[in-house]
């Protein structure tokens, strides 16, 4: 597949209290972004899981864009720390296994900076539009 | 009444699962007494084409323990699921993949290169690797083929249970041989461990809050023998592996290495160790949490050392120069 062709499928966590916020007010202020992104709000960027990363790359997306509040401006105080720790362990890793590093991202925008999600939506999905799609090998099942 | 038929075999393996096996001591005794052995490569002289000629589902219990590296152990793991009753991922090689799955880091090619090619003890002028046909005066030679990737015994054949661990422990291997003779095994598709982790019977006094502001390696500082190891900034993979050990690293001052897998409802056992050992980081500044990240030397080694085979990933993405893209 040409990279003309390719469009990229790219999943993001948002959590409810800033990022979220920002893509609604995006929407609201009918500003244009790449419909390459698929949206799944979470409570806290906290809650995201390594394996949901892992998971969403190996089930069919070419990228997972992670957004929470500005450090400092967590709803639940610590959540984004936790975030931006798992996240530097979780790159370290990636890079180990050969998965590019423009493939995952984490941002933070609070819910006020809908010009910035569409912005980083639109920069994500040139970066992975470049990598083209993700190398993803299934799981051989056995056959009879 | 005849009694019934046992198989063990060993794949990808270093043979401590067969070892373990004779550990079991007056056990194993028992084991002989109560099976009739039709297979056990490491132990007696038996040939595969006796095995062969056994009638389907005719083994009763087959302990198979080893990863899947080579077309050889491939066709063996096929030619034993077909012949026996209860097919027993035994070990973790053959569960998780174990330290040969650790080769999925590389392929076939990145493997022989640096074998045949590039250590310093290798003297090897001719360039000659393994070919799976050799055509000599005498006939042809053949070996089995070195697959790419390494797969656990589950990823090839359908696994009836399995039995974690490296090896197993005795108690385990026990209990396992207790329910195939009493015929109590538990729903098929079963790990024969417990479901909880490894932290849940560690020994070691825990402090609940943990902050974590530097890692240490084993070699640089002397654990203290009563205190949780991960409050002392040492990786233990604790948290995210299966219980069934009696937390036999860490009683005798080792860090859990991980060999018993995730722990029941874990998805990828690396990335769970991953998000615990990320959130015990103690720091809300971005480069200091990159100086204490940089301190986890070799994630993928340390995160995966028994089940890289297992991950969602199941390899590195990265292929070595001029290697076959057919994955096998």
């Amino acid at each position: 597949m040409s990279s003309a062709e390719f469009e990229p499928k790219i999943l993001a966590f948002l959590c409810n209290w800033c990022t979220y916020a920002a893509a609604d007010l995006a929407g609201i202020s009918r500003i244009q972004y790449p419909p390459n992104v698929r949206v799944i709000r979470v409570m806290c960027s906290g809650r995201i899981d390594p394996t949901f990363v892992l998971k969403a790359l190996n089930d069919g997306a070419d990228g997972v864009l992670i957004g929470g509040c500005h450090p400092g401006d967590c709803h639940y105080l610590e959540g984004n720390y936790k975030a931006m720790r798992r996240y530097q362990l979780l790159m370290k890793l990636l890079e180990q296994f050969g998965v590019e590093s423009g493939r995952v991202r984490l941002v933070w925008i609070s819910a006020g900076e809908g010009e910035k999600f569409a912005r980083v939506v639109r920069e994500m999905t040139e970066t992975v539009r470049e990598l083209g799609p993700f190398k993803r090998k299934e799981t051989r099942v056995h056959v009879e | 009444m005849s009694k019934p038929k046992l198989a063990i075999y060993w794949a990808a393996t270093c043979g401590g699962c067969d070892v373990a096996l004779l550990d079991t001591q007056t056990k194993v005794v028992e084991i002989a007494d109560a099976f009739e052995l039709v297979l056990w490569p490491i132990a007696m002289d038996f040939k595969y084409k006796d095995v062969e000629r056994l009638p389907e589902k005719s083994i009763d219990l087959c302990l198979f323990n080893g990863a899947i590296r080579t077309e050889e152990q491939e066709d063996i793991a096929r030619m034993l699921r077909k012949r026996a009753k209860v097919l027993v991922a035994f070990g973790s090689c053959a569960c998780h993949g174990g330290i040969p799955g650790l080769g999925n880091v590389s392929d076939r090619n990145g493997i022989f290169e640096k074998v045949y090619r590039q250590t310093r003890s290798t003297a090897n002028n001719d360039g000659i690797r393994p070919r799976t046909r050799t055509e000599m005066p005498e006939g042809t030679l053949t070996l089995p083929a070195f697959h790419d990737t390494v797969r656990s015994l589950d990823q090839v054949v359908d696994t009836d249970y399995y039995v974690p661990g490296c090896p197993p422990p005795v108690d385990l291997i026990g209990q396992v041989v207790t329910a195939v003779l009493s015929r109590s095994l538990p729903a098929v598709g079963s790990t024969l461990a417990p479901d909880k982790t490894v932290c849940d019977e560690c020994p070691r006094e825990r402090d609940e809050t943990k902050k974590v502001k530097q890692f240490r390696r084993l070699a640089e500082v002397t654990p203290d023998p009563t205190r949780c190891l991960l409050d002392q900034g040492i990786i233990c993979c604790g948290p995210a592996t299966r219980a069934g050990c009696e937390a036999r690293c860490p009683s005798v001052n080792m860090p859990c290495r991980g060999c018993f897998g995730p722990p029941a409802g874990v998805l990828d056992q690396g990335l769970k160790l991953l998000s615990a050992i990320g959130s015990i980081i103690d720091s809300k500044d971005e480069r200091e949490i990159s100086r204490i990240v940089n301190g986890v030397q070799d994630p993928l080694g340390c995160f995966y050392r028994f089940g890289l085979p297992k991950s969602l990933l199941h390899r590195t993405r990265t292929r070595s120069a001029d290697s076959e893209t057919r994955d096998d």
